[in-house]
C-alpha cells in the first residue's frame, strides 16, 4: 500500500515537471534557440514583447549543440529561429536541412548581399571585424600590412592569438582558404605558427591583456572585446585597452576579416509569421544601434551609426567574401591548423 | 488430459520472473541508453579523419590525458589521506574546523576555480603584475610557473576533486573497528606503522572509489581544459565533432577515452582479488586520538589549513571581491530564480540517483551474476563522459522516440502528440542521473559491502522479504553512506553545466548557466556572483555532509573492545 503511494506520487511529480515546461506554441508566441547569450539579447528581445505583444521564448547554448538539438528534434521542433553568433554554424544549420528559405523585401532591403544567404536561409544581424591589434608605441603600425605578412620571420615570438578551438580563428582560416586557396594557407599558418609567443590560451581579451603586459606585441582579436574594454567601469581592463592600437590589414585588396552574428527561421517553425517578424525587427534600426551602442559590435545595415568608441577605430574594408563560404571551408580549416600545430 | 499433465512440469521448470534481476537490468539499460547511442557511432565508418587525428594530434590526446590522469591521481591521494587520517585520528587545535573545512573545496566548480587562479596568477594579473612593478621586471626577465599548463590543470583539479577521497577515506577510518588499532597496537606497531600496515589497507576499498571518482571526474572535465588550451581527449571529441564534423570519428576518441576507464576499474578488481573487507568485529569504542605535539601539531594545522586554503578560501575570496565591485549587476529579481532552480534540480535528481543507487547496489548483492554486474558497470560510465556527450546521447533516443510517437498518432488518428520529453526538465534530470549514478552507485555500494552478508541471512531467516531487509535493516545501518549519496549528487548537480545547457527548456536558467554565459564572453568578475552562489548553496550540503559522517560512527556510546 505504502509502495504504490510512492509510485503514484512519485509518477505525478514526474507529470507535473513534464507539463508544466512542456515546449510553448500557442499564438502570439515565438521560440529561439540562440548561441548568442541570454544578457546580451534580452533587452532587444524585451524591446519587441513590448512594441507587438508577441512573448519571446528562449534558449540559449552553444550554437553546436543547438544545432544537434534542432536536427534531433525535426518536425516536431519547437523553435522557430536559430541564432548563431558566426557564419559557420549557420551554414552548417543551412547544410543540415533545418532552416527554411525566407523572402522578406525588408530583410532584403536592409542587409547587404554579402551578409544573408542569397536564399533567404539565413540573415546577418551584426558585424565582428577581426583586425590586427599591436601596442602603441613598440609597434610601428607601418610595419603592418596584411594577415598574410605575419608569418614572416621579423614577428617570431611576438603574436598572441587564442586556440583554433576557436570559431572565430577557425572563420578567419576558412576566408583565406577561399580566397588564397588550401596550400597556400597552409604554408602560411605554419610560418604564423612558428612566430607564436605562447601556446594559444585564454579568449581575446586575454591576447590583449598578454599584449600590454609584454608577453606578445600583437594580437588577434574581435573588435568588439577591445571596444568593451575601453567602456568598461574597471580601471585595470580600461587602462590596458588604451594601449591597443587597432589595424585593418588588407586594405589595398581583399579587406578584413569580418564575421556576422545571424539567424535564420527553422524549417519547422510553429509560428514562421511572427519569426519573420523578430528577424525584422532585429535588422531594423532601432535594434541596429542597439548592438552598436550597448554591444559595440558593427551594424549590418548602412545608415545606422556606431558608436564613439568603434568610430574611433576608423573606417576599414570587408572582406567581401559570402560569409557561405566561411561555413564551406570550417573544417578543412580545423584540418590545416591542427596540421599546423596550432593547437 | 494426458497432454495437459505432460506439459504442466514444463510450465513449472520455466524461470519464474525475477524482479530484481529484471528491474536491475532494466535500469540499468536505460541509464546506459545515451551512452551506448554516443557508441554506437563508432560503427559508422570513419577512416579517412582518424588518419588525419592519428597523423597529427592523437598523440598528444593521449599522454596529456594520462599525465593529467596520473598526476590528479597521485594529487587527491597525497592531499585526501593524511588530511583524512589527521582529522579522525589525532587531536590538535582546529581539528574539528578542518573536519568540514577540508571538504569546502567540493563545493567550488573546477572551471570557476581556474578561472579564479588564472585572473590572480596570470602574467597580466595582479601577481605577476606586482612583482614586475617592484623589481622593474619585463616579460622574459624573471621565471614564474605558467598556471595554464598541464601542471596548472593538474593542481587545480586536485585542489577541487581531493574531497571525495578524503571524504570517503575519513569515512572508513572512522568506521573501523577500534579493536584491530588496538590489537595491532598491542603486538607493537607504532602511530606510523598502524596507520600503515592496518588502517590504511582496511580503508583501501573506500580510498579507491574515491580516487576513482575524482579520475573519472578529471576525464570527463572540459571547462578547465578547455581555458587552459590543453589538447586532451574531451577538447578533442568537441573539436572532431563541432569543428570537423565527423561524429563517428568523435565517438571512436570517447571509446577510446572509455577505454582508459575501462582500464581502471580492471586495475581495481584484479588489486582486491580475493580480499574481503568486512569488519568481523562489530563492537566499536572512542578512538582514543594520539594528541600531538610540538612540531607534529603545528604541521598538522599548516597541513590540513593548506589545500582548505588553495581550494577554497582563496578562489571564494577573490569571487568575492569581483562580486561586490558588480553588485549592482547581479542584484536584479531573476538572481533567486536562479538559486531557486538550481536547488530543485539538484534536490530531484540527487533522490533519484540514489533511489536509483539503491536498486542496483541492492539487486547485486541478491542476484550477482555477470550480465548484472556488466549492466551496472556499464550505466555507471556515464560519470567519465563529458557532459555534452551525454547530453546528445541523451537528446537523440528522446527525440527519435517522441518523433516515432507522434508520426504513429498522426497516421493512426490524425492528431499530433508533438515533442513529448525532449526539451522538458524530465530530460534534463534523466540526463543528470545518467552523468552522476557512479557517485551515488559507489558510495552506497561501499556502504552496502560494509555490511556482513550474514546480517542479510538472519534477517531473511527471521521472515524479512529482501524488499524489507532493504528497507528496515540495511538502510537504517547505512544511512551515513546513503546521506552522503544524495548530497555528493547534489553538490555535483549544482555544479553540472554542459548538459544543463543544451537540454533545458525555454526560459529556464541555472546558476552554472548564467556563471557560463558571462565567463565565456570574458566576463569573469560579473560572472562572479553566480559562480559564489554555487559554492554557498553547495556549502551547506557539505556542511551537513561532514556533520552525518561525524556522528555515523556506529556504537560510539560504548566503551567495551
Amino acid at each position: 500500500m505504502q509502495l504504490s503511494r510512492r509510485l503514484f506520487l512519485s509518477t505525478a511529480a514526474l507529470a507535473a515537471v513534464i507539463g508544466l515546461n512542456g515546449p510553448a506554441l500557442a499564438a502570439g508566441e515565438v521560440n529561439l534557440y540562440s548561441a548568442r547569450q541570454e544578457a546580451l539579447i534580452k533587452p532587444l528581445l524585451d524591446q519587441f514583447t513590448a512594441a507587438t505583444g508577441i512573448k519571446v521564448n528562449l534558449v540559449s547554448a552553444k550554437a553546436d549543440a543547438l544545432l544537434q538539438r534542432l536536427k534531433s528534434e525535426g518536425r516536431n521542433s519547437p523553435a522557430d529561429i536559430l541564432l548563431t553568433v558566426d557564419a559557420g554554424n549557420l551554414h552548417a544549420a543551412q547544410a543540415a536541412g533545418v532552416l527554411q528559405p525566407v523572402q522578406s523585401a525588408a530583410l532584403e532591403g536592409s542587409i547587404p548581399a554579402a551578409y544573408r544567404d542569397p536564399a533567404g536561409h539565413w540573415f546577418g544581424l551584426s558585424l565582428r571585424a577581426r583586425p590586427i591589434m599591436y601596442v602603441k608605441g613598440r609597434v610601428n603600425p607601418a610595419e603592418l600590412s596584411t594577415y598574410e605578412a605575419l608569418a614572416e620571420p621579423k614577428w617570431k615570438g611576438r603574436i598572441c592569438v587564442r586556440s583554433s578551438d576557436n570559431v572565430y580563428n577557425q572563420s578567419m582560416i576558412g576566408s583565406m582558404i577561399a580566397t588564397r586557396g588550401e596550400a597556400a594557407t597552409e604554408s602560411w599558418a605554419k610560418g604564423f605558427v612558428a612566430n607564436f609567443a605562447r601556446k594559444p590560451q585564454g579568449g581575446d581579451r586575454d591576447q590583449l591583456k598578454a599584449a600590454v603586459a609584454g608577453q606578445c606585441d600583437i594580437a588577434i582579436a574581435n573588435t568588439y572585446y577591445l571596444a568593451q574594454m575601453l567602456e568598461s567601469a574597471k580601471a585595470d581592463e580600461k587602462a590596458v585597452a588604451e594601449k591597443i592600437g587597432v589595424f585593418w590589414p588588407n586594405q589595398d585588396e581583399r579587406g578584413v576579416h569580418v564575421n556576422i552574428s545571424g539567424a535564420g527561421v527553422t524549417a519547422a517553425a510553429p509560428n514562421r509569421d511572427n519569426a519573420v517578424r523578430l528577424l525584422e525587427f532585429l535588422a531594423g534600426e532601432g535594434a541596429q544601434q542597439w548592438y552598436a551602442e550597448t554591444n559595440q559590435e558593427y551594424p549590418v545595415r548602412s545608415g545606422v551609426a556606431t558608436s564613439a568608441t568603434l568610430r574611433a577605430f576608423g573606417e576599414f574594408r570587408a572582406d567581401s567574401v559570402n560569409m557561405a563560404r566561411l561555413g564551406e571551408h570550417n573544417a578543412a580549416a580545423v584540418r590545416l591548423m591542427d596540421r599546423a600545430g596550432w593547437r | 488430459m494426458i497432454s495437459v499433465a505432460a506439459t504442466l512440469p514444463a510450465i513449472k521448470a520455466l524461470p519464474r520472473p525475477d524482479p530484481w534481476r529484471s528491474g536491475v537490468v532494466l535500469a540499468a539499460l536505460l541509464l546506459a541508453l545515451p551512452v551506448l547511442v554516443v557508441f554506437s557511432f563508432v560503427f559508422a565508418p570513419a577512416g579517412e579523419v582518424w588518419l588525419h587525428l592519428k597523423q597529427t594530434v592523437l598523440q598528444e590526446y593521449v599522454t596529456n590525458s594520462l599525465v593529467l590522469l596520473l598526476g590528479v591521481g597521485v594529487g587527491v591521494l597525497a592531499i585526501g589521506i593524511p588530511a583524512a587520517w589527521m582529522v579522525s585520528l589525532c587531536e590538535f587545535p582546529g581539528r574539528r574546523l578542518f573536519e568540514w573545512g577540508l571538504l569546502l573545496p567540493m563545493a567550488m566548480p573546477a572551471y570557476i576555480i581556474a578561472y579564479t587562479y588564472t585572473g590572480m596568477l596570470d602574467f597580466a594579473g595582479p601577481v605577476q603584475t606586482q612583482l614586475r612593478d617592484w623589481f622593474g621586471w619585463g616579460y622574459g626577465d624573471y621565471w614564474f610557473p605558467d598556471i595554464r599548463s598541464l601542471p596548472g590543470a593538474v593542481l587545480m583539479l586536485s585542489l577541487v576533486l581531493y574531497p571525495y577521497v578524503y571524504l570517503l577515506s575519513r569515512a572508513a577510518f572512522l568506521e573501523q573497528s577500534i579493536c584491530v588499532l588496538e590489537v595491532s597496537r598491542t603486538l607493537g606497531t607504532g602511530p606510523w606503522a598502524g596507520f600503515a600496515r592496518v588502517a590504511l589497507p582496511l580503508a583501501r576499498p573506500a580510498i579507491i572509489t574515491g580516487l576513482s571518482l575524482a579520475l573519472m571526474e578529471t576525464l570527463a572535465d572540459y571547462g578547465t581544459v578547455q581555458y587552459f588550451g590543453l589538447a586532451t581527449f574531451t577538447t578533442g571529441i568537441f573539436r572532431t565533432w563541432f569543428g570537423l564534423g565527423d561524429p563517428a570519428a568523435a565517438a571512436q576518441l570517447a571509446a577510446v577515452l572509455m577505454s582508459f576507464v575501462f582500464v581502471l576499474i580492471l586495475l581495481e578488481r584484479w588489486s582486491r582479488r580475493r580480499a574481503r573487507f568486512h569488519h568481523t568485529s562489530t563492537r566499536y569504542s572512542h578512538l582514543p586520538r594520539y594528541q600531538l605535539r610540538g612540531w607534529r601539531r603545528i604541521g598538522a594545522i599548516v597541513g590540513c589549513s593548506i589545500p582548505v586554503a588553495f581550494g577554497f578560501l582563496l578562489p571564494a575570496l577573490q569571487l568575492g571581491v569581483w562580486a561586490v565591485d558588480t553588485v549592482d549587476a547581479w542584484l536584479k529579481a531573476d538572481f533567486f530564480h536562479l538559486v531557486a532552480n538550481s536547488l530543485m534540480l539538484a534536490a530531484i535528481t540527487a533522490v533519484l540517483a540514489v533511489a536509483l543507487a539503491l536498486l542496483m547496489a541492492y539487486g547485486r548483492r541478491l542476484r550477482s551474476s555477470r550480465p548484472v554486474d556488466l549492466a551496472v558497470r556499464v550505466a555507471s560510465m556515464g560519470y567519465a563522459v563529458p557532459g555534452t556527450v551525454i547530453a546528445v546521447g541523451v537528446i537523440l533516443p528522446f527525440a527519435w522516440l517522441d518523433n516515432t510517437l507522434d508520426a504513429f498518432m498522426r497516421a493512426q488518428f490524425d492528431i499530433s502528440t508533438g515533442l513529448i520529453l525532449s526539451g522538458t526538465l524530465a530530460a534534463l534530470v534523466f540526463a543528470y542521473c545518467v552523468r552522476f549514478l557512479a557517485v551515488s552507485l559507489n558510495t552506497v555500494e561501499a556502504g552496502l559491502g560494509k555490511i556482513k552478508p550474514s546480517m542479510d541471512d538472519a534477517a531473511r531467516c527471521l521472515g524479512l522479504p529482501p524488499r524489507r531487509v532493504l528497507r528496515e535493516v540495511h538502510m537504517p545501518i547505512m544511512r551515513g553512506s546513503l546521506l552522503t549519496a544524495l548530497l555528493l549528487v547534489f553538490v555535483d548537480v549544482l555544479k553540472e553545466l554542459p548538459a544543463t545547457l543544451i537540454l533545458r527548456p525555454f526560459n529556464f536558467n541555472t546558476l552554472a548557466v548564467r556563471t557560463f554565459e558571462l565567463a565565456s564572453d570574458e566576463r569573469l568578475a560579473d560572472s562572479a556572483s553566480a559562480a559564489l552562489a554555487i559554492v554557498l548553496a553547495g556549502i551547506v550540503p557539505v556542511i551537513l555532509l561532514s556533520r552525518t559522517i561525524g556522528r555515523s560512527r556506529p556504537g560510539h556510546d560504548q566503551t567495551v573492545c
